[in-house]
């Protein structure tokens, strides 16, 4: 049952990936771009997670809390950036 | 180690003589004379067992495993090189106390003088060629600081760089022939080299061997070709001349032919090789002598002159020629350095060193000049003086050498020549300065009689002329004995020092040169119009120009390879890449090994369907900055995921730090550039590099294919299995970083640290104009510090740094530690300086991120250096288990404490590049709202 069900939601969250994808090549601002890189950090980790449970490890889990933890802050110097220009001031 | 003892003693002086500048120039000379006073005393003691033609070796290993050793040795020669080191030492410092001025740099004068002493006594008392090599080059590098020693004047320093230039190119010439010396003979000591002379002769090697020796030798002792710099080295204080280019270091290159003597002579090569060149330098340099209207320049070509006499002696081969060259070394260091003090002392009390403004001084100082005249006597080669003895005994080989044919009148001839020029130019010292009428516009008139005790090493010198000159057996007989038979290494032939040996042919040679230098000199108006007509070639001309254009060259292709442009780097670096792979991966066939592939999963085929996408979009995209820079997170992104999928959780947590840092720091500098990028290259070199790019990257998947599909086995299986018993830890990649490979850590921590430090102080004072509007033209937002931001960031914190505390602490064991752990806090930190600001971020973190760094690296060096108290070798490593109540059992290891330094260097430098670039802003043109400092 957990097979078919990892199965189906790591193809839904590469799907996922690929619309992120898709809307980070098409824009058309910026500020699109940027939300679409947010959301892939989101969905790599779960990419990450699944991938845990599919190996049945416990490995990876501190990348997915790393990309948590951190992923984040890209995006707010990003939007710093588009928002402010200076993003230490 | 008495030996050593009298080395090192002028190198503690150099340290503790300048330390008595202050009180004066007596004081500081008098201070300056106790190392060698010592070391003569020192030396006293060994003169009974020398005499029973014994050599004291003192040896104490260094680093054997290349053969370098601190091994000293006394013998007859290196007592007679010593004692004229030491001697004339003496009489220099006394010299310059009343040559130098009083508001000159006397300190650093004796301590150079110093060094340069300790330096010679290096190189004859040394029994290792290596070691003697070290204090060769030592006494290039402190000649060239004392040729320079007035350093204001251009004359000076170029004479100066001439001399290093040619002095320390023949020393990597010698270092060459050393080595060759050790590769044949199995050992760097002397008295296995000395024995080996057979060996040596018989190799293959050796007629490489003896031609970088004796490079070495006569660019040290100034003979041609290489004779130019001696004369423009006479730009030196008079002492420094006096010691240096009459006495010591012009003596080294001879040194070396004598000490090597018994290893290298005695075939056909070293006496063509030898004998030529002492013999082409021997003419030249007494010719140039006649036509120098400088005082100094004279002697400096006539000191030319007179080392290639010694270097014709060395060629010859013969034993009595080798006895005879020892001789004269005694002999030239003795009037020459005798007539250095006296031109100085002329130089001194006229302004001028110019014979032709110098005349009649007979009657302003007669007492100098009756000790000049003496002198120069015996560089003529008058008789009842040294270097009458010396001569005779050069005109007896020179006739004894039984060249074939003809050729057989080639030495006599060359030596009567050379003897009617020394005899004319010694004559115009002694007339042109001493009498030849008044003295014309002297700077200083009228000259007078220097203070007394500076005629005190001159009288001494004078005297030791007249007593060899006078009573030869008696007075040097001992001393020559077994210098000579230390030369030759064992058997002295029988030879008799005698002022006269009767009516023979060498005394009929000795009249000619007498009458034909004196009518020479009668006749010098016409020699010198002839000379005249030749155009004179100024060789610091020539040499600086030649300097200019190796320079210049250099400067071409280094600006060809080096042109500031990264693309060209990367074009460079990728076509070199593909050509040295191309040829083995051709032979290989490009075929994949007997591995089998893994199978392929969707996942990870889609991941690398989007890494590709994204890369070639990151390429695409290049001219928009922003959109670029996205584009590129995402493959940062995926090849973090990638490193997890493939089972390198270190890397990609790694690679997932590093990632979040670049956004920041390129966010940081596309602030200060243009939203676009403009198009500077051409459709041709655009789609050149594509197909570079592609090459390289198509070779790179086949290389990776073909090594992957092979069976190998590779280094890993070793960390694997010592991690644990050796390192304490089970995280192979942690325990690598700071354990087995420690010292490489510390190496990047200290470069990582240094482009911080770099980074800080090159942007500390830089400020930037920020522009006005955004890439679209639109205002920037008036809130510097939002609110929700500020809100959300301040909690994180904590959070973020257990994080990173978890990520240090497990590292040993499991994914994480120093590195990471660095990368996080930093990147905490600094969402705090986005969110807040750096004013309201500086409140908090009181400590300059440049003492972060520097505490680092002091941390992980200490550590490393802890390891010495407890008897181990720099950062070996230490660890034990402990329990507590709560936590359980942990390990507790010296390599956490390193990984602590590790951490606070990443955190350090990390926070110091990045607020370093987010202060580069005016603040003058700063978009500056109310400052909120919202809700706290």
């Amino acid at each position: 049952m957990i097979e078919i069900a990892l199965k189906v939601t790591i193809a839904l969250i590469a799907l996922a990936v690929v619309l992120n994808v898709y809307r980070l090549i098409r824009g058309p601002d910026a500020t699109d771009r940027v939300l679409a890189l947010d959301t892939l950090y989101i969905n790599a980790i779960a990419l990450i997670l699944l991938l845990d449970i599919q190996l049945d490890t416990r490995l990876y889990l501190e990348s997915a809390l790393l990309i948590a933890v951190m992923g984040f802050i890209g995006t707010v110097a990003l939007a710093k950036y588009l928002k402010r220009g200076s993003v230490i001031e | 180690m008495s030996l050593a003892l009298v080395v090192m003693l002028p190198f503690m002086g150099a340290v503790i003589a300048p330390q008595f500048a202050q009180a004066g120039r007596t004081a500081i000379a008098i201070a300056s004379s106790v190392p060698s006073l010592v070391a003569l005393m020192t030396l006293f003691p060994y003169w009974e067992r020398l005499a029973g033609g014994n050599a004291v070796i003192q040896h104490v290993e260094w680093l054997p495993q290349i053969g370098l050793s601190l091994s000293f040795r006394l013998d007859g020669l290196a007592l007679l090189f010593a004692l004229l080191i030491l001697v004339i030492g003496i009489l220099i410092i006394l010299y310059a106390r009343y040559y130098l001025k009083k508001h000159e740099n006397v300190g650093k004068f004796y301590s150079l003088l110093l060094l340069f002493q300790g330096a010679m006594l290096g190189i004859v008392l040394s029994n290792n060629l290596l070691l003697m090599l070290v204090f060769w080059e030592l006494t290039s590098v402190v000649s060239f600081l004392l040729i320079s020693f007035w350093n204001h004047k251009q004359d000076a320093r170029r004479g100066a760089r001439m001399a290093l230039a040619i002095t320390g190119g023949g020393g990597l010439a010698l270092m060459a022939g050393v080595l060759l010396i050790g590769q044949i003979v199995g050992s760097y000591e002397l008295e296995v080299v000395l024995a080996a002379g057979d060996q040596i002769r018989a190799h293959a090697l050796y007629p490489i061997t003896l031609a970088l020796i004796l490079v070495g030798a006569f660019t040290k002792s100034a003979q041609f070709p290489f004779h130019f710099w001696l004369p423009h080295a006479m730009q030196a204080p008079t002492p420094v001349s006096a010691y240096l280019h009459s006495a010591t270091m012009v003596k080294a290159g001879i040194f070396l032919m004598a000490r090597l003597y018994p290893a290298l002579a005695g075939t056909e090569q070293w006496f063509y090789m030898v004998s030529f060149t002492g013999m082409i330098t021997l003419l030249i340099g007494a010719y140039v002598a006649m036509f120098k209207h400088d005082l100094k320049g004279l002697l400096a070509h006539s000191t030319v002159s007179h080392l290639g006499l010694i270097t014709l002696l060395f060629g010859m081969g013969t034993k009595l020629a080798a006895v005879a060259a020892v001789f004269h070394v005694v002999n030239h260091a003795t009037f020459k350095a005798s007539l250095f003090m006296a031109a100085g002392i002329i130089d001194h009390e006229t302004g001028t060193r110019d014979m032709r403004r110098i005349n009649g001084l007979w009657r302003y100082m007669p007492h100098t000049a009756t000790l000049a005249m003496v002198a120069a006597a015996s560089m003529a080669g008058v008789p009842l003086l040294n270097g009458f003895i010396s001569k005779e005994m050069f005109f007896a080989e020179a006739l004894e050498l039984n060249l074939p044919g003809i050729w057989a009148y080639l030495p006599p001839l060359v030596a009567t020549l050379a003897g009617i020029f020394a005899v004319a130019y010694s004559a115009r010292f002694i007339h042109d300065v001493f009498f030849n009428g008044q003295p014309k516009n002297l700077p200083v008139f009228p000259p007078h009689e220097p203070p007394r005790y500076m005629k005190i090493p001159v009288e001494i010198l004078v005297f030791a002329c007249l007593a060899v000159g006078m009573f030869p057996a008696f007075s040097v007989g001992p001393l020559l004995f077994i210098a000579a038979s230390a030369t030759l290494g064992g058997e002295v032939p029988d030879y008799t020092l005698a002022v006269a040996h009767g009516f023979n042919l060498p005394l009929l040679m000795s009249f000619a040169a007498f009458s034909g230098g004196l009518v020479m000199y009668s006749q010098r108006q016409r020699f010198f119009d002839f000379h005249e007509r030749f155009k004179e070639i100024d060789e610091k001309a020539v040499f600086e120009s030649v300097v200019t254009w190796v320079g210049n060259l250099s400067e071409r292709v280094t600006n060809k390879l080096e042109n500031g442009s990264l693309q060209r780097y990367a074009l460079l670096l990728f076509l070199t890449a593909f050509t040295v792979t191309l040829w083995p991966l051709t032979e290989l066939g490009f075929s994949i090994g007997s591995n089998e592939l893994s199978p392929v999963d969707y996942p990870s085929a889609l991941g690398a369907l989007v890494l590709i996408g994204a890369a070639i979009g990151t390429v695409v995209m290049h001219r928009q900055r922003l959109t670029s820079l996205i584009l590129l997170s995402v493959v940062g992104l995926l090849v973090a995921v990638a490193f997890a999928t493939f089972s390198a959780p270190d890397l990609a947590l790694t690679q997932l730090s590093v990632e979040v840092v670049t956004i920041i720091l390129l966010v940081l500098s596309l602030f200060y550039l243009p939203a676009q990028t403009p198009v500077e290259t051409t459709a041709f070199t655009r789609w050149r590099d594509v197909g570079i790019a592609l090459a390289a990257g198509i070779g790179m998947t086949l290389v990776t294919l073909a090594l992957l599909t092979r069976p190998f086995s590779s280094i890993s299986e070793f960390f694997l299995e010592n991690s644990k018993p050796g390192g304490g830890g089970t995280n192979v990649v942690n325990v690598i970083l700071v354990d087995f490979r420690g010292f490489d850590t510390l190496g990047e921590i200290t470069v990582l640290a240094i482009a911080a430090l770099g980074i800080y102080s090159m942007m500390k004072y830089t400020k930037l104009q920020a522009p006005a509007t955004d890439r679209l033209g639109n205002p920037w937002s008036k809130d510097p510090h939002p609110t929700m931001l500020m809100q959300i960031s301040r909690p994180l914190l904590p959070l973020a740094l257990m994080v990173s505390v978890f990520i240090f602490l497990r590292g040993h064991n499991l994914p994480g530690g120093g590195f990471i752990a660095g990368l996080i806090t930093a990147v905490a930190l600094i969402s705090q300086y986005i969110a807040s600001g750096v004013d309201w971020s500086e409140q908090r973190v009181k400590t300059p991120y440049q003492i972060v760094v520097a505490l680092g690296v002091a941390i992980a060096t200490l550590t490393g250096v802890g390891s010495y108290a407890f008897g181990y070798p720099f950062l070996t490593s230490w660890f034990t288990y402990a329990s507590l109540p709560v936590i359980g059992k942990f390990e507790l290891a010296t390599a956490m404490i390193f990984d602590l330094g590790v951490y606070l260097t990443v955190v350090g430098a990390t926070l110091l590049a990045l607020t370093s670039l987010g202060k580069l802003s005016d603040p003058s043109t700063k978009v500056s709202a109310s400052h909120n400092e919202g809700g706290v």
